[in-house]
Order: C-alpha cells, then sequence, then structure tokens
C-alpha cells in the first residue's frame, strides 16, 4: 500500500496534486521517467509520469488532471489513504547535457511533467527559458517553481487573463527567431507537441517530446502504447516516453488516444452520478 | 454375463463440460470436472505398469501410477499429497498441459485406444483437495538460513519457489505486476483456469513461507546486483517471454489491432471482461480476426466470441496440421463456432478516417518446401488477394525476449534473440549465483515446460547452497 502524504488541488481544483510514501521508487526514480498507479482491487492501471521525488523522505509526487472515472477515483483519495498499487519508475529517464541555451515549453498539466527536467537541465548548465501556457489564468499551475526552475519564464495564457495573449508557439517563435537554441523540450498536449514540433523543425532545433499513450502494463509487454517514430513502431513504455519531436506522428498518437473515448465517458458519467448519490 | 463381456474394457470416462452454445457466451470454466465415481473408474483402467512411460512423459516427473491407484482406492488426499511431492501445481497442470504429447501419449493404452485421463485425475485430486481437503501443509525440512529471490511468480518461479521452501529455504518471489500468477493470471483466460485456482495454489506457497513482492519490476525498481547486495544467496530468473511480436504490415496502428498480450490481460488480469464493475476497459469488436493459430489465439478467439462478437476468425498462414495449438483447444473453439481461414496470411490493415481499423487485405498461400522448422513454407499464391472485413484483430504470432532486466544486468550472456543462456541441466546463467529458466531461456512454450525448468533449477541451486557453485 502507498500512503498519501500530502494533497493539494490547484487550478479550481481540476488538478490534483498528490505526494505519497513509495521509498523504493523514489530512490530510483530520475527525471522523465514515469509510474503506473492502481487506485483500489477494480481500478484500471494509469500510467503517469513523475513530478517529483524526494529518495530521502522516500516520496514521489504527481500531479494529474481529472478528465476520466480513474483519475476521479484518485481526487477522491484524501491525505492518509492508500493507493492499493504503484509501479515504477518506468520508461528511460530525460538525457540530460550541458548544450548551451534550452527551451521548456509546457502546457495544461504538462508542466508538472516538465517541471523537474526543466530544473535538471538548469542544474548540468544549460541556460534555460522556460516557456507555460494554459487556457487562464486560473489553470495555471507550478508557476514559482518554474520561475525558479528557469532562469528566463514566459507565460501565456489562451484568453489573455494572464501574460502574453496566445499560444505558447507565438513566444517560441520570437525565442528562436532571436538567439541561437540549442534544444527545446515540449511537454503538454498533443496538438501543443504537434505544433511546437513542426516550429522548432523550420529552425532546425532538436525537439525533445514527453509521450502519455494508453497502455496496460508498462513494461513492453502489451504493445498499446506503440507509436510511430520516423516510420518506425515504437514502444512509449520502454523505448520512451521521450522521443525526438520531429520524428514522431503525432497524429495517429492523437487517434490512437481516443480508442476508448466512448467506453471512458460511459464509465465517468456512471461514477460521477454515483459520487452525486452519495453527496445526496 | 459372458467371458466376451466380461473383458470389455472400461472407456475412458468423458469429462462433463458447458454445452458450447451456452459457454460461448460466458466466463465460466467450460470442463465441469469428474465425479468420485467418474475418477474412481477412470483411475481404475490404469494398468500400473513396472516401467511407466506416462511418467518419463513428464517433464517434472509426477509419480502417475501411484497418485492413480491412491485415487482408485479412494484416498484423495493422499493422491493430493503425492502429485505435491513432484509437482507444486497440479490444479494448473489437470487443466492446461498437453497431456496428449506428454503422460497420455506414452501411456500404454492409449497405443491400442484411449489412454488414461490423467490429466483429467490430477485435476481431479487437486480440485478435492483445494475445496474438501484437510488443508495440511507438505512437511519442511529443517531452516537451512539461506536467501533466495524468485524473480516472475509465473509457473517456473512457482516451482522453483515450491521446491526450494520444502528444502528449508528462504524464498521471496519479485512479481511487477500487482498480482501473482505470471501467465496463469494475465494469459490463460478464466475459462480455461480460473483465477480462484490460480490465487489459492499461491496461496498454498504462501502458507508454506513463501513470500510474495508484487510491483517489483526487476531491473527497474530493484536491479539483480541489488538483491545480492539486500542479501540474497541465489537468485532464479523466470520472467517470462513479455515481448509481443507484430507482424510489421501497414496499418498496424489502426485503433482495434491489439497483441494477444495486450488483448488478454485486459480480460484476465484487469477483469474488463467485467468492464464497467472493473474499470478497465476492452474492445468489443463484431468481426474479429485473431491472427496465429497457437494456444494464445485460441484464448484470444474464444475470449472475443464470450465478449459477444459476431464473428470470430482465425487467420492462420499454414495449414490445419501445423496449427501449433492444442487439438483440444481448436476441437473447443470450432465447437464455440470459431471459423478457421487457413493458408491465409493478411498483407495491410485497412482503415478509416477516424483511425480505426475497417478491414484487411489478404493473400491465399500454398504450402512449398520445407522450412527450418522442418514445417512446409507457406507461399503466396500470386492473384489471390481478397479483402475481409474486420473492426478488431487481436496479433498472437508468438513472443520474444523482454529486455528489461537482461539490458540492465552485467554478466548475463543472452543468444542473438536475446533470451538468457542458462545449462540445459542445471538452468545455470554465466553469472554466479543466478540461475534462469521457463520461457526466458527458451522462447514461448508450454507452463508445465516452465515448471520442469524450474524443476531443475531448484535441485540446483539447492546443491550450490549446500554444496558450492
Amino acid at each position: 500500500m502507498f500512503k498519501i502524504v500530502k494533497r493539494e488541488e490547484m487550478a479550481n481544483g481540476t488538478v490534483i496534486l498528490n505526494e505519497i510514501e513509495a521509498p523504493l521508487i523514489a530512490k530510483k526514480a530520475k527525471p522523465g521517467q514515469f509510474v503506473i498507479l492502481k487506485a483500489n482491487e477494480k481500478g484500471e492501471r494509469v500510467p503517469l509520469t513523475m513530478a517529483d521525488t524526494d529518495p530521502e523522505k522516500g516520496t514521489i509526487t504527481i500531479i494529474y488532471m481529472v478528465v476520466g472515472k480513474s483519475t476521479a477515483l484518485f481526487k477522491s483519495l484524501d491525505e492518509g489513504d492508500e493507493y492499493l498499487d504503484i509501479i515504477g519508475p518506468l520508461g528511460k529517464p530525460t538525457h540530460l547535457e550541458k548544450l548551451g541555451t534550452v527551451v521548456c515549453v509546457g502546457g495544461g498539466t504538462g508542466v508538472a511533467v516538465l517541471h523537474p527536467i526543466t530544473r535538471a537541465l538548469k542544474e548540468v548548465g544549460n541556460n534555460v527559458i522556460s516557456i507555460v501556457g494554459s487556457r487562464n489564468k486560473d489553470l495555471l499551475i507550478l508557476e514559482k517553481q518554474m520561475e525558479a526552475a528557469s532562469h528566463k519564464l514566459h507565460i501565456c495564457t489562451d484568453d489573455g487573463s494572464y501574460g502574453h495573449h496566445g499560444f505558447v508557439t507565438d513566444v517560441l517563435t520570437t525565442v528562436l527567431e532571436n538567439q541561437k537554441i540549442d534544444l527545446v523540450v515540449a511537454i503538454g498536449p498533443v496538438p501543443m507537441m504537434k505544433f511546437v514540433s513542426k516550429l522548432t523543425k523550420d529552425f532546425n532545433v532538436p525537439t525533445m517530446v514527453s509521450l502519455n499513450p494508453i497502455m496496460v502494463d508498462g513494461t513492453g509487454m502489451c504493445g498499446g502504447c506503440r507509436v510511430s517514430v520516423g516510420g518506425e513502431t515504437k514502444f512509449a513504455c520502454v523505448d520512451g516516453p521521450e522521443f525526438d519531436g520531429h520524428k514522431v506522428d503525432f497524429d495517429e498518437l492523437m487517434l490512437r488516444l481516443q480508442a476508448y473515448t466512448e467506453e471512458e465517458k460511459r464509465c465517468y458519467d456512471e461514477f460521477c452520478k454515483i459520487e452525486q448519490m452519495k453527496k445526496a | 454375463m459372458s467371458e466376451k463381456e466380461k473383458k470389455k474394457p472400461v472407456p475412458r470416462q468423458p469429462m462433463p463440460e458447458q454445452e458450447a452454445d451456452i459457454r460461448r457466451r460466458n466466463f465460466d470454466e467450460v470442463p465441469i470436472g469428474y465425479t468420485e465415481e467418474a475418477a474412481v473408474i477412470e483411475a481404475g483402467r490404469c494398468l500400473q505398469c513396472k516401467k511407466p512411460g506416462c511418467v518419463e512423459g513428464c517433464p517434472v516427473g509426477v509419480n502417475i501410477p501411484e497418485f492413480i491407484q491412491l485415487i482408485a482406492d479412494k484416498d484423495f488426499t493422499g493422491a493430493a499429497r503425492n502429485l505435491w511431492t513432484k509437482n507444486s501445481l497440479p490444479a494448473v497442470c489437470g487443466r492446461v498441459c498437453p497431456q496428449e504429447i506428454q503422460c497420455e501419449g506414452k501411456c500404454i493404452l492409449a497405443k491400442k485406444g484411449d489412454p488414461v485421463a490423467i490429466g483429467n485425475l490430477e485435476r481431479f485430486a487437486a480440485d478435492y483437495e483445494r475445496t474438501q481437503g484437510t488443508g495440511a501443509l507438505p512437511p519442511r525440512q529443517d531452516l537451512t538460513g539461506k536467501k533466495i529471490a524468485v524473480v516472475g511468480s509465473g509457473p517456473s518461479g512457482l516451482t522453483v519457489a515450491g521446491d526450494l521452501i520444502a528444502k528449508g529455504h528462504d524464498v521471496t518471489i519479485l512479481e511487477a505486476f500487482h498480482k501473482p500468477g505470471g501467465v496463469l493470471v494475465y494469459g490463460i483466460p478464466e475459462f480455461r483456469l480460473p483465477k480462484d485456482i490460480v490465487a489459492q495454489e499461491v496461496g498454498f506457497l504462501e502458507r508454506q513461507g513463501v513470500k510474495i513482492k508484487c510491483n517489483a519490476v526487476v531491473g527497474s525498481t530493484v536491479s539483480l546486483d541489488e538483491l545480492f547486495e539486500e542479501g540474497y544467496d541465489a537468485i532464479y530468473i523466470g520472467v517470462g517471454a513479455g515481448l509481443p511480436r507484430f507482424m510489421n504490415i501497414p496499418g498496424e496502428n489502426l485503433v482495434g489491432i491489439l497483441s494477444a498480450n495486450e488483448y488478454l490481460t485486459r480480460a484476465n488480469l484487469m477483469k474488463a471482461y467485467r468492464y464497467p464493475e472493473y474499470d478497465t476497459p476492452i474492445p468489443k469488436g463484431k468481426n474479429v480476426v485473431v491472427l496465429g493459430a497457437g494456444n494464445v489465439a485460441m484464448d484470444a478467439a474464444r475470449t472475443a466470441m464470450r465478449l459477444g462478437a459476431e464473428s470470430v476468425k482465425i487467420v492462420y498462414r499454414r495449414s490445419r496440421d501445423e496449427m501449433p495449438a492444442r487439438n483440444a483447444e481448436i476441437h473447443h473453439a470450432e465447437e464455440e463456432g470459431i471459423e478457421l481461414f487457413l493458408l491465409t496470411t493478411p498483407t495491410q490493415y485497412l482503415g478509416n478516417a477516424k483511425g480505426r481499423l475497417t478491414g484487411m487485405e489478404c493473400i491465399k498461400m500454398e504450402l512449398g518446401e520445407p522450412d527450418d522448422s522442418g514445417r512446409r513454407r507457406p507461399v503466396p499464391v500470386e492473384g489471390s488477394e481478397f479483402e475481409m472485413d474486420c473492426d478488431m484483430v487481436v496479433v498472437a504470432v508468438g513472443s520474444g525476449a523482454n529486455p528489461i532486466l537482461t539490458n540492465t544486468t552485467d554478466g548475463l550472456s543472452l543468444n542473438p534473440w536475446g533470451y538468457i543462456v542458462a545449462d540445459e541441466e542445471t538452468g545455470k546463467t554465466t553469472k554466479k549465483a543466478v540461475w534462469a529458466g521457463g520461457d526466458i531461456v527458451t522462447g514461448a512454450a508450454t507452463v508445465i515446460l516452465a515448471m520442469g525448468a524450474g524443476r531443475k533449477a531448484a535441485d540446483s541451486i539447492h546443491d550450490y547452497l549446500t554444496i558450492g557453485w
């Protein structure tokens, strides 16, 4: 059992942070790696890239958006409650190297995954510029943490309620036009990663993205997480989750992510109904 | 009664089963099991050969005539205990072993007619003890204080654990999934091997003192060398094959195409067949195609039928004679309405704008000259292309070696396909104090062969711990 030692709500309660006791995983995990969590006996195995780890305290931190039944179930867990199963660390860690100037681009809850990578890229001696986007000011997460992890932080909101009014790609274009960038790291919704990669390809700047496709075991056994990278099939769980953004077939990834949309919606609606009945 | 009638041999007792048209839509076990009467009659058919061929045919050397005699004598608990001396998982083996090419294939009665139903009797004795037995544990030797880590809780790992705990060692099993049992829980469906039985067999080992740690991905959560640092004296690797093979044809990443590993893991381990009571979804194809013709392919096809498919087709590039599945499985599948499309192979998958599978382009094959495997090589028949509608395909064309452990372990020699090199007689690897067995050594094979490898390795580990490497 894996106890939640800290729980926070962010972005108006749509995003949840859990710091969880998992000493073996905390000791081993590196930036970019993920875990699989299962709340209870009947629960799904949900892959989430870790937002932080504390090897001394023996904890890992996950930050997730509530999008369906399983994440709603996670949200219902309080401080002191336990996850039944957590498996990890899984996937390859981020390749960290001093390259020069690096731009870290994050959108939505992708910022949670981007944060430890940004921090590590700064720690190894890169000049780090970060660009973080959200739909509006209230949905922005980890602003202070990203500020501390970067030399320069740009914020964008779709509705202009905070920072630059527009998309992360607008700010990224300006940055790419004005200075030499050695690497772009983009983590967020698939369309964001797609358009960032498209843009950086025009500027010929290497770009790394972190993918979160549907998977079951997370150890290379099911092949559900296959993605096309440069025309080759890769398993995101063991070959990734990070890939060369210029080679990923994002359109295919988007279609594959919708494989269970109908089932998920039905399950979530049912769960919400039951939760409401419990409250009433 | 005339002399002639007296000599009339007792026929092999049939195994009662659920009717095909009922069972094809439920997940309950297909065979129902012998009654005590049928078991005693069947046991009476055994000739008690002085040199029993059946025992030779058994990869773990079960004392077959002995346990059958105990059933004939109505000492069912005695029969179960006798089985345990050679086989830690009799309720499993009685259900999934290919007896027709092992013990029953060597039965003297097989030469003239039907062999003794050894598998059914094994199942009977194990089930009797499970459900009505005394629950008494087998004897355990004096504690040795030696610690063994068993990586993987599939059939070979469970065998090693059972053998070594009985010899007085301290045994811990590390399992990557959240539930122990390996292929017995994620691969073999409920209707062939009820998961309660696996849980009971695992629980039986735990009661004997075996410790089980789930969610431990060895190679990732912990390395082999770290296990030695933690104080383990020997390690057995029985992680299975665990890397799905695909066909590498265009369109393979369309939604609706799954590996058999994924499909069966969703259905069995995650209990997606009980969705939405369980949270994991599973695609419910109307027109399902399963590629491949081994036991896994049969399991996938029969699962799809139970999940409500209108049609389920097995598409296989060779002919019926080459199908690797057990005859009984093919027979069951056909009874349940699964169609065989033999000498056929897909060349391309077809999809719609939403990226979902709509069909396959196929080509007919004919058998040419024998290939390396000794089977006649299938060659495409020119101009025989045709389209087959389908909204789901399960790829069950075999599996390869999962590299998650082997890639992160120094000193383990691998063969060119990534399988671990281990001594055939002992299971010793090239790394000191490390043994390996089962599919990660041989490539995908059967439960009982993995158990046989586990048995040999357990003997060798015991020798190492008491004598030396």
